[in-house]
């Protein structure tokens, strides 16, 4: 008996513990989020956003969470209940388990895997799913056109995602998460070598997050808002704190591949005193600044082009990019041999 | 029964089950996410006997891609499944036929499985390395030129389904974001005083 408990089940209370060192507070993070969200978009609009609910309108999260929860879940008559269900959970749970692999600090890890970013970008495709199901489940109009939209343009940046995780991958020669930070430490962070694919990849990431001012998915002008539009209640919240822990996850990925992860920006004392992953924090607020940044002062693009940018401007650019970098590792002997 | 093989026999299980729902359900998207979840569970067993490579390709390339391109199509035809159905018991017959055939070749490819002497020394000597370095460096050096030409051959796919989709059609106004960038201001604007009273 004392062996089993070793064995099995004191190994599976730790593994449950970790999840939920990560899953509390990021949840927590996304209430915050949407807070952070109101209050920096009304700061730039010189309003002062939610005021009323606690002290700066500091408890308004929690209150909007408690207002979905007592809701009534409503279920299209012509909805197709399964999958209607099943759409909200899938968005939510893939928004989740790809914290799995970022690393917080120096062994800080979940699951350290030797494929992480594969894991990263498998998952980040998966996301499509849980809208095209919305649409099509839903039985409405509006929702399935929403849901078309998205999942075009989901599949149309990740290529041009995929192409820049590459050029990351020559330079850190491993697909390991943690080598990626470790080769940056050595290397430089790849903001600096790789600067126009940060750009490309910030932009991806808005499109890949259906956020603005890429969020043609849940235009209300065109489409009441699109793939959830019979959502309600919890199931709404799902979706609604899918998109935001995805917002997170994204940022999450921009910092570990090109701002240093868990590093300091220099490696001397004051910065060396603050411990890494708070420095991981601080990025993944810096990229969260930019999404809210650009919904508060970019208009919604047009669907066709949204579509040409994609497939004709960042698709060439990023391919063009990772010859670039092919070349130059090549030429000046700079292929990293990192141990496999 | 240890973990690992309690979790082969749970994603084995899942897999076959589902791989059944997809040619019996009658509902063609919940087909397509059977065979999603399909797709799922031989990841997991990939996972499993250490190939996690091969595992999150299948993954982004199968469920990320191909099979969204299956929904949609699943979505746009609105197929009436029952009218598929109703020359079931006539082209059973056909259908048995092709199906043992297949068993048969498999029975006998698996039966007389062998590896070539140099590939099973070189699975043997990456197996030091991560298994992504290992097939890289395979696909790199000793199946160069096959890798190439399976390239090349996509290629000549792409090319083929853009020709085949490709309308040219008149009379189509476009927008040219070039033309419209370099736009002076000099050729579209025209400043005029205009008088009170007199008009343009």
């Amino acid at each position: 008996m004392v062996e089993l408990f070793a064995s099995t089940i004191w190994p599976v209370i730790v593994l449950v513990a970790r999840i939920l060192a990560i899953v509390v507070p990021l949840l927590l993070a996304v209430a915050y989020l949407t807070y952070a969200e109101r209050k920096v978009i009304a700061a730039m609009q010189l309003r002062q956003g939610p005021m009323t609910v606690g002290p700066y309108g500091l408890l308004q999260p929690l209150a909007d969470g408690l207002k979905l929860f007592v809701k009534e879940t409503v279920i299209p008559t012509g909805a197709n209940k399964v999958v209607f269900v099943l759409a909200p959970m899938v968005t939510f749970v893939l928004a989740l388990i790809g914290w799995a692999v970022i690393p917080f600090g120096e062994g800080l890890v979940l699951a350290d895997i030797n494929v992480g970013v594969l894991y990263l970008f498998a998952v980040s495709s998966l996301g499509v799913y849980g809208i095209i199901m919305a649409g099509w489940a839903s039985n409405s109009r509006y929702a399935f056109l929403g849901a078309l939209r998205s999942s075009a343009q989901m599949v149309s940046y990740e290529i041009a995602i995929g192409l820049i995780i590459i050029s990351v991958l020559i330079s850190a020669g491993s697909l390991n998460l943690s080598a990626i930070v470790r080769a940056q430490a050595e290397q430089g962070w790849y903001v600096f070598w790789h600067f126009p694919m940060f750009v490309i990849f910030l932009v991806s990431i808005l499109a890949e997050t259906n956020r603005h001012p890429f969020d043609l998915p849940e235009d209300e002008s065109s489409l009441v808002t699109g793939y959830n539009v019979e959502y309600s209640s919890m199931t709404f919240a799902l979706f609604f704190l899918g998109e935001y822990a995805n917002m997170i996850l994204m940022s999450a990925i921009a910092s570990v591949l090109f701002l240093g992860g868990w590093l300091p920006p220099l490696a001397i004392w004051p910065f060396t005193w603050i411990p890494g992953p708070l420095w991981l924090i601080l990025k993944i607020c810096l990229v969260l600044f930019i999404f809210i940044w650009a919904r508060a002062t970019l208009p919604r693009y047009r669907y066709d082009q949204l579509m040409r940018l994609g497939w004709k401007v960042l698709l060439p650019l990023s391919l063009a990019w990772v010859v670039l970098t092919a070349g130059v590792v090549l030429a000046f002997d700079l292929l990293p041999t990192a141990a496999g | 029964m240890s973990a690992e093989l309690f979790l082969f026999w749970l994603m084995g299980a899942v897999c076959v089950a589902s791989a059944v729902m997809v040619i019996s359900a009658k509902n063609p998207v919940h087909s397509v996410l059977f065979l999603i979840l399909c797709f799922f569970n031989a990841a997991g067993l990939f996972v499993l006997i250490g190939a996690e490579f091969l595992a999150m390709v299948l993954v982004v390339v199968y469920v990320g891609a191909v099979a969204v391109l299956f929904m949609f199509v699943v979505m746009m035809l609105d197929i009436n499944f029952v009218r598929l159905r109703e020359g079931f018991i006539e082209y059973l017959p056909v259908g048995a036929l092709v199906g043992l055939v297949l068993l048969a070749e498999l029975v006998l490819v698996a039966g007389t499985w062998a590896f070539r002497e140099p590939v099973a020394t070189g699975v043997a000597a990456v197996e030091a390395v991560d298994n992504t370095r290992a097939l890289g460096r395979l696909l790199y050096t000793e199946h160069f030129l096959v890798f190439q030409i399976a390239g090349v051959v996509l290629l000549v796919a792409i090319i083929g389904a853009i020709a085949l989709t490709l309308r040219e059609r008149v009379g189509v106004k476009r927008q040219d974001v070039a033309r419209q960038v370099h736009r002076r201001r000099e050729e579209t604007l025209v400043l005029e005083r205009v008088e009170p009273g007199k008009g343009v």
